[in-house]
């Protein structure tokens, strides 16, 4: 017996520093919604345990299914803007000197900016009366009015969320062309490579990684956003840029209404936790599935 | 193919003034066509800065560079039609291997049924052909390296190859098949060849001719031959071989070689060696032997060292100041650490160097 090795089992006492960490940090709080989400919470001495009750109904209101395709939409617009407009932004700032490092700073400026802020400049800027672009816009003749037309509210948020988040997408564009050495360009050069052909062959694989973490970040928190339409619109006129996140806390805080809160709560994390694991795989996989395509040519 | 000359000096300095600011000190040579170069020396003496400039990478701040006498200076690597391997495998990582061999001919616009022939032979010759579908992503280092070779081969009417130590990652066995399989290419296809390596062994059994640099100075151009037995430089001497050259300083008095006060006896160059002041002979440690002592042209040392090399003994012996190597047969019984013997310096192979430079 004195060969074996001997079996401590109190390594496992090491890890309940972050078991603690975690359980109040993430597994507590989530309980605490799974809770709700099955009661029918009346008044603090009266509740219902109600099953399933809350996930249907809240799958059967219209305007939640609405402000989730809303949610969709935009997250799908901001990921075709800005992630192009990222990639070209990074190509085309300088790579080395002074000039680089000033590019950088302003770039990254917006960055900085908290997002309540990001909010109040825009519905400051957006104004006909006094803001920069509303009053160049109504200038122009072109009617801009973001506070009753649905359509330009939801364009100023888009717009905002573009301005305020496709230097991140540059930034990591940037570091991962950065990251890309030099042989390669000389090596496209004695090639005979044209420019495109150096951005589809050369950086553009390399920046799969940098652009993977871009994509799901812009991707998760676009789904999330909150605070810029909230300070903005209002998630108005009407409920045109009503987000999912402003739904459920009118619901959730507004409202009062816990349990359908709590159970649509899970469904959007469910969701987004979903979507993040396609999208995921999905882009690991290009690279892989465009050559098996070529290879049949 | 095409002749290639070359006259210019480089500095990455915009105004250099010392001979340190430049990376290529002023140089004048002339690269066959059809012949296969050997650019040695060590690490930062300018042999990839060289390899550079004739393909375009780089442009020479001073002096021109021509192809079969037309000034291609300004030119581009595509319009100077130059094919380059570097020394760290580059390959395009969402194509196949096919592909990859294929590419640069695809940016020429060649037609496809010429580029699968090409492709096919050159991987062929790369003994990659059952690879040729695979992604070349996945590949190993050695093989991807391969593809790099295989990319500057492909196309058939580049003016030269030029390689940049393009072995560096490859195993040593498959170095020796690669290197084998560069020669073959060369005599197949006639290309103008030019290889960077700091391996003497590489340079030597690769090349025709050998460029051998130092601090930015192409300092002699030769075979071998020439290379091994009279080195135009203490560099050269000093680099190539192994152990290098050695070197004593030498003076003539009264019609003699002497090296440290010892009277060596005449010698049929010493009428070109500087009649006052020092001088260094040089000799190979493979031409130096064991003789009677009093020999003409011996010097009496002290063997300090005393190695077993397997196929020769490495002897270290001293005379004064002076170091000297010798590499004697295997089958001789080798002095001993302290033995007093005589080693012949002077002879045939005895060089002489008056500043470095070879006098006679």
């Amino acid at each position: 017996m004195s060969a074996m090795k001997p079996v401590n089992q109190k390594a496992w006492f090491l890890i309940l520093p972050v078991l603690l960490c975690v359980a109040f940090s993430a597994i507590l709080p989530l309980m605490t919604v799974v809770n709700y989400s099955v009661q029918d919470i009346i008044s603090p001495e009266r509740r219902v345990f109600v099953g399933t009750e809350w996930f249907k109904s809240v799958m059967r209101d219209d305007e939640l299914l609405e402000a989730l395709m809303r949610q969709i939409t935009f997250s799908l617009s901001v990921l075709i803007v800005e992630i192009p407009l990222g990639i070209s932004l990074a190509l085309s700032m300088p790579a080395a000197g002074w000039r680089s490092s000033a590019v950088l700073v302003v770039v990254a400026i917006s960055l900085l900016i908290p997002w309540n802020v990001v909010g109040t400049i825009w519905q400051i800027y957006g104004r006909t009366d006094i803001g920069l672009m509303g009053w160049t816009l109504a200038r122009l003749g072109i009617n801009y009015n973001y506070t009753g037309s649905a359509s330009d509210a939801w364009l100023t948020v888009l717009v905002m969320d573009v301005w305020h988040w496709t230097p991140l997408v540059a930034l990591l564009c940037f570091a991962g062309l950065r990251a890309i050495p030099d042989a390669y360009y000389q090596a496209a050069r004695i090639d005979g490579a044209s420019k495109f052909a150096v951005f589809r062959y050369i950086q553009l694989p390399k920046l799969r990684g940098v652009l993977m973490i871009a994509v799901l970040l812009r991707f998760m928190d676009s789904f999330m956003i909150y605070t810029e339409p909230f300070v903005l619109t209002g998630g108005g006129p009407g409920n045109a840029t009503t987000f999912l996140s402003q739904y459920l806390t009118q619901k959730a805080v507004g409202q009062f209404d816990l349990g359908p809160a709590a159970a649509f709560s899970l469904i959007y994390f469910l969701i987004i936790l979903l979507l993040c694991f396609i999208l995921y795989n999905w882009m690991q996989r290009v690279g892989t599935q465009d050559t098996s395509e070529a290879g049949h040519e | 193919m095409a002749r290639i000359d070359l006259d210019l000096a480089h500095s990455y300095k915009p105004n250099p003034s010392a001979d340190e600011d430049y990376a290529l000190l002023p140089l004048k040579t002339t690269f066959r066509d059809g012949g296969a170069y050997a650019l040695l020396g060590p690490s930062g003496c300018g042999k990839t800065t060289m390899l550079n400039i004739i393909s375009g990478l780089v442009q020479p701040s001073h002096g021109t560079v021509k192809f079969d006498g037309a000034d291609m200076t300004k030119k581009t690597p595509q319009q100077r039609n130059i094919a380059q391997v570097f020394q760290f495998p580059v390959i395009y990582d969402t194509m196949t291997v096919a592909q990859n061999l294929a590419f640069p001919l695809r940016n020429r616009g060649v037609a496809a049924d010429k580029i699968k022939q090409r492709v096919g032979k050159i991987a062929e010759m790369l003994e990659m052909s059952n690879q040729l579908d695979q992604r070349a992503a996945g590949l190993a280092a050695d093989a991807k390296q391969k593809i790099s070779l295989g990319r500057g081969l492909v196309r058939e009417d580049v003016s030269a190859v030029l390689f940049d130590e393009p072995l560096t990652v490859i195993d040593p066995h498959l170095k020796w098949q690669l290197r084998r399989k560069l020669k073959q290419i060369h005599h197949e296809l006639k290309l103008t060849l030019i290889y960077v390596t700091h391996d003497q062994v590489e340079a030597l059994t690769f090349a025709e001719e050998v460029v051998v640099m130092t601090r930015g100075r192409a300092v002699q151009i030769g075979g071998a031959d020439q290379l091994f037995e009279r080195p135009a430089h203490t560099f050269v001497g000093h680099f190539i071989g192994s152990p290098g050259m050695n070197f004593l300083p030498a003076t003539v008095r009264g019609g003699s070689v002497e090296v440290g006060g010892h009277r060596l006896g005449g010698t049929d160059a010493i009428g070109r060696l500087p009649a006052s002041g020092e001088f260094k002979l040089g000799v190979r440690p493979e031409y130096v032997a064991i003789t009677a002592s009093g020999t003409p042209g011996a010097l009496p040392v002290e063997v300090t060292q005393s190695q077993d090399i397997g196929t020769y003994w490495l002897i270290t012996a001293k005379h004064g100041d002076s170091l000297v190597r010798a590499r004697l047969s295997a089958e001789l019984k080798a002095p001993q650490v302290g033995d007093h013997v005589w080693l012949s310096v002077l002879g045939s192979h005895t060089c002489f160097y008056d500043n470095e430079e070879l006098v006679a």
